[in-house]
């Protein structure tokens, strides 16, 4: 089977399916030189993000190894992440000034 | 590397000969419409504002209207005012005057009689104009005389991981090559400006990335609006963006990796040669309009969904990496980059294929956007569309 997601980072906890994957389907992606195989747990459109770890309720999203929001809800692997089940957190200006 | 393109003893060598029709309000745009429908070689504006403002909504469309009129796109200026606007088109006239030799003319429409006879005035002397600007002829340009543009509009998920990194690539390429690149869009740095700061060539550049994104939010903030309530939009979350970071980190990728040498306010040209910022709207006819202004003489646009946009005088290359965009909306996209999804080819390949694409642009070659004559034009306002 060929790889059907890309993981930005390796620090990532979402990867990003290139084609459509149905539920019950694998989601195949390269973490370094390892391939790394979940289960989608639900329908995951085109382009769409897929957990590849449990995240817990106000958790870290991380994608491109960075936090692009926090969890509303426990999102197990292999999970739909979307705008229904994360969102967006305030910035600390201050603290990235030099 | 080298280009055909227009020599202008003002600074950058242009790569199109436009004679700009130019309303110096929005009460003459659509006279100025008119007379460009009527003379081969002229493109016109359609200008929204230019009356009954504030100082500083009038600052930033005389920055559009002088910026249109120096790019070096543009030939030569037909001006085309009502009579009673917040700067007078004598007066726009001669701020053009102050900083180009090009031609440029005005006509007032209280002044002429009405519309018939401003008409047949302004179109007779850009019948005029347009003949003297078919003379010019193309000549060899440093690629180093070249100002990018590097937009992202329409975005989905493929934007972030695909067509923006292949923009960025681009960016380098010709970075190292000595041509210039900008960015804009400051809105969508938000959640990311700690990555874009990095990039930053000195610290008071770095801060004031990150003091742009503060000011944004708080400017919202202040009428009660929230940054992240528009962002992303319903578009954006259909095609895979949750959030307004993950939008943030997708969109600046588009800048490359090379070091930002100058921030610039809207509508400014920059001074200092390699990759710059521009703070602009989100919005992008807007960001598109002030980079334009800002004297970009070639726009790269990518997009995930699609989008038909284009501007009068700085043509706009469409590019998706979304392979149903490309298919669905051929007609407006440029250059498919869907291959890097499919892993045919890589990001920096993408890279490689967008510098021949801009070169070719460069020597003429007609955008879909500008086979099209699509003229968008927005002027941000000191509400910032709030």
């Amino acid at each position: 089977m060929d790889i059907n997601a890309l993981l930005m980072d390796e620090r990532d906890n979402v990867a990003t399916c290139v084609v459509p994957v149905a539920r019950g389907q694998k989601v195949m992606y390269k973490r370094g030189d390892k391939t790394v195989t979940v289960e989608a747990a639900e329908d995951i459109p085109y382009c769409h993000k897929v957990a590849v770890t449990d995240i817990k309720k106000g958790g870290q999203v991380t994608k491109y190894g960075e936090m692009i929001g926090e969890a509303d809800t426990d999102i197990h692997v292999g999970c739909w992440v979307s705008h229904l089940n994360i969102h967006s957190v305030p910035r600390d200006y201050d603290s990235e000034l030099v | 590397m080298e280009f055909w393109g227009y020599k202008r003893p003002e600074g950058r060598a242009g790569i199109r000969n436009h004679v700009l029709i130019l309303p110096a309000c929005a009460c003459a745009s659509e006279s100025c419409r008119v007379v460009a429908s009527q003379v081969r070689g002229t493109v016109n504006i359609i200008f929204n504002t230019g009356c009954s403002d504030v100082a500083a909504n009038t600052e930033m469309s005389q920055r559009v209207l002088t910026g249109f009129a120096w790019h070096p796109n543009v030939y030569g200026v037909v001006i085309i005012g009502l009579g009673c606007e917040s700067v007078p088109h004598q007066e726009l006239k001669r701020k053009i005057q102050a900083r180009t030799k090009k031609p440029v003319v005005s006509f007032g429409i209280q002044e002429e009689g009405g519309t018939l006879r401003t008409i047949e005035k302004a179109t007779r002397a850009a019948r005029e104009m347009a003949a003297e600007a078919a003379m010019q002829p193309r000549e060899l340009c440093d690629i180093s005389e070249l100002l990018l543009a590097i937009e992202c509009g329409g975005s989905d998920a493929t934007s972030g991981i695909a067509s923006n990194p292949a923009a960025g690539e681009l960016s380098d390429l010709l970075v190292d090559l000595g041509a210039s690149t900008m960015i804009s869009e400051s809105i969508e740095w938000i959640g990311a400006e700690h990555v874009l700061a990095r990039r930053a060539a000195t610290p008071e550049i770095h801060n004031r990335i990150i003091e742009i994104c503060r000011e944004y939010e708080e400017h919202l903030a202040a009428v009660g609006q929230n940054c992240r309530a528009g962002q992303p939009t319903p578009g954006n979350k259909a095609g895979g963006i949750s959030t307004l970071d993950e939008k943030s980190l997708g969109c600046i990728r588009k800048g490359g990796t090379r070091p930002i040498v100058e921030v610039l306010e809207q509508a400014i040209q920059p001074t200092i040669p390699g990759a710059s910022v521009m703070d602009t709207a989100g919005y992008d006819i807007a960001s598109i309009t002030s980079m334009a202004a800002g004297g970009c003489t070639a726009m790269v646009f990518t997009t995930g969904r699609g989008t038909p946009t284009g501007n009068a005088i700085m043509p706009v290359l469409k590019i998706t990496a979304n392979e149903k965009t490309y298919r669905v909306m051929e007609d407006n996209m440029d250059v498919d980059l869907s291959g890097i999804i499919r892993g045919e080819y890589t990001i920096k390949e993408g890279g490689a294929i967008l510098l021949k694409a801009i070169e070719d642009v460069c020597n003429g070659k007609m955008t879909k956007a500008e086979a099209f004559g699509f003229s968008d034009v927005a002027v941000d306002h000191i509400c910032r569309f709030i």
